[in-house]
């Protein structure tokens, strides 16, 4: 069949595939109430756990990594792997890819630490996996099925039912504490991944992460103290509820808005928290081979570098939470859109479903947005020195966010 | 304060330094060439560069083949400008015969001598690129060799093994449509090097990788015997196109880009800039050629017409004489120099008055600039090593023979 | 280019000089072997000449004649922008040169070229071993009696890593193979 053809079926497959799972969850969402609770759970786990973290992860390791930057370096990038005699922009590769990575060989270089050679991927994906049980991918449900819009924050109440949570896999109280606190034990798979294999090379690049991820990590934290002065409370689901404050009729106000320099520091700092390049001295690519993952192979090769894919995109959903606005589209609330401040009534008037759906694509849009951020700048721009890393973390990065926070609470303290 | 405190705490932690080896095969040494390094921490503290795993004999497998039998040799020096080394050895066996070739000859080959400082240039850009990180200026730099070897391809037969000069003239004249296809790639070339120009000229990341790291002095320098951009980057003004011209240098105007702290920015920059020169060169030779012979007028030397090999007896006598027993070049030396992308090239040739050599020596700048990369790399970091390997731009068939 | 030069050297030192020419353009004085660095550090020094960069060290061997081997300095000067090329014969028996490495830093790696490729050894040279053949190679591959096709025995599995440079230079430097320096 046509190359055109077959683009086309498989892009109303996804679309269909996408728009059943979608209808599927909110028609379901009248029985919802009847399962018990760890089935939810697990329904929740699963859809965004493989529906969406490891589709996009694998998803960018082709789109982004080859083709993208195929694009960018004026040429093809893969195209062999074909899905009914047309190769569809290359997107079988993936599904090649790690079929292939399954038959490889295992190889434990003599002298290795068997034990850690073998947790050391585990250690570094399981974390980055975990990160993801608090981020809300939309807002609770609310059991009627139409919840009431007032004037006031909060925007949308819920008079006669309860609000539900399905749409994040836990509601903690303390979501970004639990989000940093999971983020810092992926610094342990690093160095013992760096470690294990009896190599100088491995063991240079484990130290260079160790040391890197944790210089950076007090900046991470302390760039989005001015968030928590602002908004003051650590929920991620009320962080995104708040963002929807509407400023002067108009403005938004997002995370950006109120904290561009925030912005900019997280985004930087969490590229260096992942290894991305800039970033990327630990996993060396020119004089240290491959750095901490140099004698892995096989299955636990893929791991570790699915593991920094996920990471990236875990990088990705915490901007977007946090600065972009996450599942909130501008000016939409739940019975519709309300341009220039709430009045009685919508000025164009959905139903809730609808609202629901635009709310996850908002939010995915808002992930890949990102995510292609990070790729192009991995793809433009020549990588720091080690000690370069280092200067900047301690001696630029962090006294600009010690800065920042002085300014956000001098500011709230006169507002 | 500090100051004082670091002694005590040397004193009471043991700290043994780290042998490290980047060997021969290893992703950043393009080319194959072993550094023994003892590391303190991430400070290198002592270097020793190995080289000889690339050696193929040249010069012993020179000393049994005829003088125009080396020609193919001479292609596999320096591989990423082949054509330099062609016309170097040319030039050094007709000075042995004191043959003067005609001004055609001549303009061809500062043309094709500078297309393939142009391949040369880009490729060390690009690799530079490359190994900081910046993967898609590499490519770019990549797309800009693909077509100059499309030129070069077009004009001798092969993008690399080209083996085009020949003693007393050329292979062969260039094609027709040689100055349109030149119209385009020039174009072409002018864009890439504004692209790379962008992406990596004021790039603070560039910048702090590549400026203050390899840096070197011009005393140290001469007395390392460094040339080519390595020399100009540390402030000597030393081209030998300039001072000691040959073929057509002395007839087309082009400026020599000198740098002033010898870094590896500096080197960057200066590479940067040949380019741009280099492109005016060809310009102007196009400009001034005239038509004529390419070959010089002598039959000792130079293969008759085919014509006159098929159809007379004299033609077919002498192309006998010239393929089996070579050229018969008086017995004498001769040490001759020109201007390789590296550095200075240069070829001491005896001749014992037979068709073979009797012994063909190269200087070559890689194998030099090898004796003196440890000066460039001990005290800096492990990181630096990847930027002032690349912009040395050691080339293994050149540094190895 | 510049016969002046072969004047200067004629000056100083007359009894050193054997011979000299400028035939093709390349001006050459052929000196005693032992003189070599007494005139190569006038010719740096002395501000008439200057030659500050030394551009190769070669030696070529004359197969049938003697002395055998010939070694080759090609100076040059970068501020007078002249060249010289100062050879000194040596014979097979004797053969050695006084080193030069202590006048140019570039003299250390062109010097163990030529005593990889041609056995001349040179007195005084900090770190005397092969460039560019492995260290346990056996004889000296450009002279004219080394054959094209000939072989060499095979290496032995080094039991022990060589990533020392101490340790290797004590390593091989020690063993009797070595580089054939004790023929």
């Amino acid at each position: 069949m046509p190359n055109w053809l077959a683009i086309i079926l498989f892009l109303l497959v996804v679309l269909g595939a996408a728009t059943g799972v979608i209808s599927g969850a909110v028609w379901s969402a009248g029985f919802l109430p009847a399962m018990p609770g760890w089935l939810i759970i697990l329904l929740k786990i699963g859809i965004i756990v493989f529906g969406f973290v490891m589709l996009v992860a694998s998803l960018m390791t082709l789109v982004g990594d080859r083709k993208q930057s195929a694009k960018i370096q004026n040429r093809i990038g893969p195209n062999r792997a074909t899905f009914f005699g047309q190769s569809l922009g290359g997107l079988p590769h993936f599904i090649a890819d790690g079929i292939k990575m399954l038959f490889k060989e295992d190889i434990v270089p003599n002298g290795a630490h068997r034990t850690f050679h073998m947790v050391a991927p585990a250690l570094i994906f399981i974390p980055a996996l975990l990160g993801f049980s608090v981020i809300p991918f939309m807002d609770e449900y609310c059991s009627t099925g139409a919840p009431m819009v007032t004037p006031n924050y909060p925007f949308e109440l819920c008079p006669n039912g309860e609000w539900l949570n399905y749409f994040q896999v836990i509601d903690l109280n303390s979501g970004m504490l639990f989000a940093f606190a999971i983020a810092s034990i992926e610094v342990y798979g690093a160095t013992i991944a760096g470690w294990a294999a009896n190599n100088k090379y491995s063991l240079l690049g484990g130290m260079r992460s160790a040391a890197q991820m944790i210089s950076y990590e007090v900046s991470l934290g302390l760039s989005l103290a001015g968030l928590l002065l602002i908004w003051g409370t650590l929920d991620l689901n009320e962080m995104v509820r708040l963002q929807g404050k509407l400023f002067a009729g108009w403005i938004p106000l997002w995370g950006i808005v109120i904290q561009p320099v925030a912005f900019f520091l997280f985004f930087l700092v969490g590229m260096a928290e992942t290894k991305r390049p800039p970033f990327d001295q630990p996993e060396g690519e020119s004089e240290i081979v491959a750095g901490y993952f140099t004698e892995y192979s096989s299955m636990k090769f893929a791991v570790i570098q699915l593991a920094e894919y996920v990471a990236t995109v875990f990088l990705a959903t915490l901007t977007a939470v946090f600065f972009l606005g996450g599942w909130q589209v501008p000016f939409l609330f739940a019975d519709g859109f309300h341009f220039g401040g709430i009045g009685a009534q919508p000025d164009i008037a959905l139903p809730y479903a609808v609202v629901i759906a635009m709310r996850i694509v908002a939010m995915l849009f808002k992930v890949l947005v990102v995510v292609w951020l990070q790729f192009m700048m991995r793809w433009t721009y020549p990588s720091f020195r080690y000690d370069q890393v280092m200067t900047m973390g301690w001696k630029i990065v962090l006294p600009l966010s010690l800065a920042n926070f002085f300014v956000t609470a001098f500011i709230v303290l006169i507002i | 304060m500090a100051e004082d405190v670091s002694p005590t705490i040397d004193q009471d932690i043991h700290t043994e330094p780290m042998l490290l080896q980047m060997g021969p095969s290893h992703p950043a040494t393009h080319g194959t060439v072993r550094f023994n390094l003892t590391m303190d921490g991430e400070t290198i503290v002592k270097c020793d560069t190995e080289i000889g795993y690339l050696h193929r004999g040249f010069e012993k497998e020179s000393e049994h083949s005829t003088w125009n039998q080396v020609f193919p040799y001479t292609d596999r020096l320096n591989y990423v400008s082949p054509l330099l080394n062609n016309f170097g050895y040319a030039l050094a066996v007709e000075k042995l015969l004191e043959l003067d070739v005609p001004p055609r000859c001549k303009w061809i080959r500062t043309l094709m001598g500078e297309i393939s400082r142009l391949t040369d240039h880009l490729t060390a850009t690009g690799a530079s690129a490359l190994e900081l990180g910046a993967m898609s200026a590499f490519l770019y730099c990549i797309e800009g060799r693909e077509i100059l070897w499309d030129l070069v391809e077009q004009v001798t037969g092969a993008r690399l093994t080209v083996s085009y000069g020949r003693v007393g003239g050329l292979r062969d004249d260039l094609p027709e449509n040689f100055e349109e296809d030149w119209e385009y790639v020039r174009e072409r070339l002018y864009e890439i090097h504004e692209e790379i120009r962008t992406l990596l000229s004021r790039n603070r990341i560039f910048l702090d990788r590549t400026q203050g790291t390899g840096a070197i002095d011009p005393e140290t320098a001469i007395d390392w015997g460094f040339t080519g951009p390595i020399l100009r980057s540390a402030g000597v003004d030393y081209d030998v196109r300039k001072d000691h011209p040959y073929f057509m240098y002395d007839e087309v105007d082009f400026d020599v880009p000198v740098g002033e702290t010898g870094d590896n920015y500096d080197r960057y920059l200066v590479r940067l800039e040949e380019i741009i020169q280099s492109i005016r060169i060809i310009d102007q030779c196009l400009e001034k050629m005239e038509p004529g012979p390419v070959t010089a007028d002598d039959p000792r030397v130079v293969l008759p017409e085919k014509d006159d090999v098929y159809n007379t007896i004299e033609g077919m006598i002498n192309h006998f004489k010239l393929v089996f027993e070579g050229i018969q070049v008086p017995a004498g030396e001769v040490y001759s120099y020109t201007e390789g992308s590296n550095g200075e090239l240069g070829f001491h040739i005896v001749s014992n008055g037979t068709g073979k050599p009797w012994k063909v020596g190269i200087r070559s700048p890689s194998m030099i600039h090898m004796g003196g990369i440890h000066e460039l790399l001990e005290g800096g970091m492990l990181a630096d090593i990847i930027p002032t390997f690349d912009t040395i731009n050691m080339i293994g068939g050149e540094c190895d023979k | 280019m510049a016969e002046i030069l072969i004047d200067y050297v004629r000056e100083e030192y007359e009894d050193a000089v054997l011979e000299s020419h400028s035939r093709l353009g390349n001006d050459t004085v052929v000196v005693d072997k032992d003189a070599v660095p007494d005139v190569i550090q006038f010719l740096k020094d002395d501000d008439r000449c200057k030659m500050n960069l030394l551009r190769q060290i070669s030696c070529v061997d004359y197969d049938n004649r003697h002395p055998r081997f010939e070694v080759v300095y090609v100076l040059y000067s970068l501020q007078h922008k002249h060249m010289l090329l100062v050879r000194a014969p040596v014979p097979e028996d004797d053969c050695e040169v006084p080193t030069i490495s202590h006048l140019y830093r570039t003299a250390g790696w062109l010097e163990r070229e030529v005593w990889d490729m041609y056995g001349v050894t040179f007195d005084g040279h900090p770190d005397l071993r092969r460039v560019m053949m492995y260290e346990e190679f056996e004889g000296h591959p450009l002279r004219k009696d080394y054959d094209k096709q000939d072989g060499q025995p095979r290496t032995e599995f080094l039991s022990r890593e060589r990533d020392s440079v101490e340790e290797f230079n004590i390593y091989v430097k020690d063993r009797d193979a070595a580089g054939s320096r004790d023929e």
